[in-house]
C-alpha cells in the first residue's frame, strides 16, 4: 500500500494551507450520451472552510450531486469530462491520478449518501464495512484495531450496544440507525471534508431531526468542512452557514443562509421558498409551486435557463431573458451575496409581489 | 434451518411418491398392455393373446392398479420376488424391479451407470463455471466496449445453435474429420479399471461440448448479474471509501452477482446429474440419460420408472441445496 505515506503527507500539507479547505472554481462536468454531450454542471464556483457548512439546494437534475461526486472523483473518468479546478486541502483534484485520488477518498474527504439501505452492502456486516473503510487507509492497523475503531464510531453516532450491533447486517438496523452507521463509516478516518448527499431524505421526520443534530455535533467535534446537498430548505435553515442554489447545472444564487432565506434575489429561489409547507399555517393556506418542469440538459433553454418557468420575465426589458445568460453578479444585500438574474430591482419585486403571498406577516417587518 | 430442511425433505418424499404414481399410471393405462413389449420380445414377435395373458398374469397386470403399486412400494422397502412367465427373479430391497430387456435388477444397473453420468456433469459444469463466470465478470467490467459487444454477440450466436447440433458437430469435426488424438475414443471408462488417462480422454470431448455451450450461457448470466451489481449504490459507497478497483469489483460486486448465478447453477447442475441424453448418446457414454432413452424406446417400464424417480430425487435435492446455499450467501434470506 503505497498510498499511505502519500496521504499522510497530504494530511500535513492540508493543515498548512490557509483559506478554505475546499475550493471549486469554474467546474464543468460533461457526459457524452447517445443524443450528444450533456453538460450537467457548468461554471460552478464555491468554497467551504473547515468548520463551516455549505448547503447546496436545487431540484433533481440541477447538478447538485454531480458536482459533489466530481469533488469526490466518483465519476467514471472514461466517460465524464471534468474541467475547471477543485482544490481539496491545497491538492488539485481535477486530473489527479486514480491511485492518488483513492488515497484522498474516504480519508481526507468522505461522502454519505441518501438511502443507506441501498448504499450499504447487504451481504457484509456493518462492522466489516466500517473496518474495511478504516483499514484501507491505515494499512499498518490490525483487524483488532479496526474493529475497536468501528465500535467506537458506532458508539459515537449513538448506536446502542455498539459492541454487539457491530456484528449485525444492514437489514437488521432501522432506517435511522443505518444512516448513523453510514455517517460513522464516513467519519471513521476523520475526514476534513464531509459531503452529505440528501442524508435525511429517506428517513422519518423525527429521525431526520436526530440525524441533522448528530451531523452538527460531529462537525463541531471534528471541525470538518461540510457540504449538505438537499432540496429541503428546512434542512438548509437548520444546518448551513452558506447556501448555493443550483438550477440546470449552474449556480443561480449564492450567499449566507441569512441572505438567501431573508432577501433572495432570484425568482427560482423565491419559487423554492414559496413551495415550503408551513406547519403553523392554516390548513387552507396554499403552497405556490414553481410552474413547469426542470429543463432538459440535453437542450438547455437559451439565455437564462429559468426563463421558461419565470413569472417575472415581463419586468425585464426586451428579450434579454431569452437571449442572454445573466452573469453571476453581487446582489444588493451584501458583498458575499451573488445572483444570476436580469431583474433590475429584485428586492422591490420580492417585497411587493412575492413576500405578501408566501409570508404576509413578514411584509411589515422587512419594511 | 434444520426444521426447514426436514420440512423440505418431507415434501420431497411426497413429490417422489407422486412422480412414481404418475409413471405407474401412465404405463398402466397406456394404449397397449404393459406386458405387450416384453411378450413381443420373449416370443420373437409371435405374441398370441394366450401368451400375452400369461405375461399379464405373472406380472400382476390383471390385479387392480393399487395392488400392484402397493407391491412396487413394498419391493422398495423389503424387496420381492418378480415372476415373468415361467422365470422367477429375486429382487432385494430397495427393489426397483427387473429390466424387461436384460432381466437384470434395475437398481444394480442404475448404480453402475451413475459414475458415467456424474463424470459428465461434474466435468462439464466445472468447465463452464471456470470459463463462464470470469469471462462474464470481465465483460461486465468493460461493458459497452468493442470487446464486450463482440463477446456478447458471438456467445449469443453459439447459444442459439441447438445443443444436440452443437454437440454433434463437435464430435463430427474433432473425432471423425480431424481425428484429434485426445478426442478419438469417447466413452466412459471407469478410473478404477482403465486408469485416469483413459477416463479423462473418453470424457474430454463431452466436457468440452458441454463446457463451451454452458459457458456461453453462464457468461451471459454472470455478465448481466454483474452489470446490475456494479450499478448498485453500495458500489458507489465502496468507491467513495477509497477502496481499490479490484476490491470493489470482486469483494463488493461479484459477491452480490454470484447469488443469482449460484441459483441457476444449482438447478442446471441437478438437471445434468439426472442424466444428459444428448451428451451421452452422441459421445457414446453409458450413463443414465442414454439408458432412459433406450428404456423408453423399448418400453421397459421398470427402467423408465427408475430413471424418472432418480431424476426427481436429484432435482429435489439440488433445489433444496440451492435454497440452503442461498441463505448462506444472502444474510437477508432466512429459511423458515
Amino acid at each position: 500500500m503505497t498510498s499511505v505515506p502519500m496521504t499522510q503527507s497530504s494530511a500535513a500539507e492540508r493543515d498548512m494551507t490557509d483559506g478554505p479547505y475546499l475550493q471549486v472554481e469554474d467546474l464543468k462536468v460533461t457526459f457524452p450520451t447517445q443524443d450528444g454531450p450533456v453538460t450537467a454542471v457548468s461554471g460552478l464556483t464555491y468554497s467551504v472552510e473547515k468548520g463551516k457548512t455549505l448547503g447546496i439546494v436545487g431540484e433533481s437534475g440541477s447538478g447538485k450531486s454531480v458536482s459533489s461526486m466530481a469533488v469526490m472523483g466518483l465519476h467514471d473518468t472514461k466517460s465524464a469530462q471534468i474541467s475547471g479546478s477543485i482544490r481539496v486541502g491545497g491538492t488539485e483534484v481535477v486530473g489527479l491520478s486514480e491511485s492518488k485520488m483513492r488515497g484522498l477518498r474516504g480519508n481526507s474527504m468522505a461522502m454519505i449518501f441518501q438511502d443507506a439501505l441501498a448504499a450499504l452492502h447487504p451481504f457484509y456486516k456493518i462492522g466489516g464495512q466500517l473496518e474495511e473503510a478504516y483499514l484501507v487507509h491505515h494499512s499498518s492497523a490490525s483487524k483488532r484495531d479496526a474493529r475497536r475503531k468501528a465500535i467506537e464510531m458506532l458508539d459515537r453516532v449513538g448506536i446502542p450496544q455498539p459492541d454487539r450491533r457491530v456484528d449485525d447486517f444492514p437489514h437488521q438496523f432501522s432506517g435511522g440507525m443505518r444512516q448513523r452507521a453510514m455517517i460513522a463509516m464516513g467519519l471513521i478516518n476523520d475526514p476534513s471534508l464531509l459531503i452529505a448527499d440528501e442524508p435525511t431524505t429517506a428517513l422519518d421526520v423525527t429521525v431526520q431531526a436526530q440525524i441533522l443534530d448528530l451531523l452538527q455535533d460531529l462537525q463541531r467535534e471534528f471541525n470538518s468542512a461540510v457540504i449538505i446537498i438537499t432540496h429541503d430548505l428546512g434542512v438548509i435553515a437548520e444546518m448551513a452557514d452558506d447556501v448555493l442554489v443550483m438550477y440546470a447545472g449552474r449556480c443561480v444564487e449564492y450567499g449566507t443562509t441569512r441572505q438567501i432565506l431573508t432577501s433572495p434575489e432570484m425568482p427560482y429561489t423565491w419559487g423554492l421558498l414559496s413551495s415550503i409547507p408551513d406547519v403553523t399555517a392554516s390548513t387552507d393556506a396554499r403552497l405556490i409551486p414553481i410552474p413547469g418542469n426542470p429543463p432538459s440538459l440535453l437542450r438547455p433553454p437559451s439565455g437564462c435557463s429559468f426563463h421558461p418557468r419565470c413569472v417575472h420575465m415581463d419586468k425585464v426589458p426586451g428579450e434579454l431573458c431569452r437571449t442572454d445568460l445573466p452573469e453571476l453578479l453581487p446582489a444588493s444585500s451584501g458583498t458575499a451575496h451573488l445572483k444570476r438574474c436580469h431583474l433590475a430591482d429584485p428586492v422591490g419585486v420580492y417585497r411587493t409581489e412575492v413576500l405578501p403571498e408566501i409570508a404576509p406577516e413578514l411584509v411589515e417587518e422587512t419594511r | 434451518m434444520f426444521a426447514y430442511v426436514v420440512k423440505r425433505l418431507i415434501s420431497g418424499v411426497l413429490v417422489v411418491t407422486l412422480v412414481s404414481m404418475a409413471i405407474f399410471l401412465l404405463f398402466w393405462y397406456g394404449p397397449s398392455s404393459p406386458a405387450q413389449p416384453i411378450c413381443d420380445r420373449e416370443t420373437s414377435n409371435r405374441c398370441t393373446p394366450a401368451r400375452l395373458d400369461t405375461y399379464e398374469r405373472t406380472l400382476g397386470y390383471d390385479n387392480p392398479v393399487y395392488v400392484e403399486y402397493g407391491k412396487f412400494v413394498e419391493g422398495i422397502f423389503v424387496g420381492r420376488t418378480i415372476t415373468i412367465a415361467s422365470s422367477e427373479y429375486e429382487c432385494g430391497a430397495p427393489c426397483l424391479g427387473v429390466s424387461f430387456r436384460t432381466k437384470q435388477p434395475v437398481k444394480e444397473e442404475l448404480v453402475s451407470r451413475i459414475p458415467a453420468t456424474f463424470s459428465i456433469a461434474i466435468g462439464g459444469a466445472f468447465l463452464y463455471l471456470l470459463f463462464g463466470v470470469p469471462i462474464g465478470v470481465a465483460a461486465a467490467k468493460r461493458r459497452g466496449s468493442v470487446a464486450d459487444k463482440a463477446l456478447v454477440s458471438s456467445f449469443l450466436f453459439i447459444s442459439s445453435i441447438p445443443y444436440y447440433l452443437f454437440a454433434l458437430l463437435t464430435w463430427l469435426y474433432l473425432t471423425i474429420t480431424f481425428e484429434v488424438p485426445l478426442f478419438s475414443d469417447t466413452g466412459y471408462f471407469p478410473i478404477t479399471q482403465d486408469g485416469p488417462f483413459k477416463w479423462f480422454s473418453g470424457m474430454f470431448l463431452a466436457w468440452v461440448a458441454l463446457g463451451i455451450f454452458g459457458c456461453t450461457q453462464y457468461t451471459r448470466f454472470t455478465r448481466g448479474a454483474m452489470v446490475e451489481a456494479l450499478s448498485e449504490d453500495y458500489i458507489r459507497t465502496a468507491k467513495a471509501k477509497g477502496l481499490p478497483t479490484r476490491t470493489i469489483v470482486y469483494k463488493h460486486g461479484l459477491r452480490a452477482a454470484l447469488v443469482p448465478v449460484v441459483t441457476i447453477f444449482g438447478i442446471d447442475f441437478g438437471t445434468l446429474l439426472a442424466g444428459t441424453i444428448f451428451t451421452e448418446r452422441i459421445f457414446e457414454i453409458q450413463g443414465i440419460g442414454w439408458w432412459a432413452l433406450e428404456a423408453v424406446q423399448g418400453r421397459d417400464l421398470p427402467v423408465v420408472q427408475a430413471t424418472a424417480l432418480f431424476s426427481a430425487v436429484i432435482l429435489i435435492c439440488s433445489n433444496l441445496l440451492v435454497d440452503v446455499v442461498y441463505s448462506v450467501l444472502d444474510p437477508r434470506v432466512r429459511l423458515s
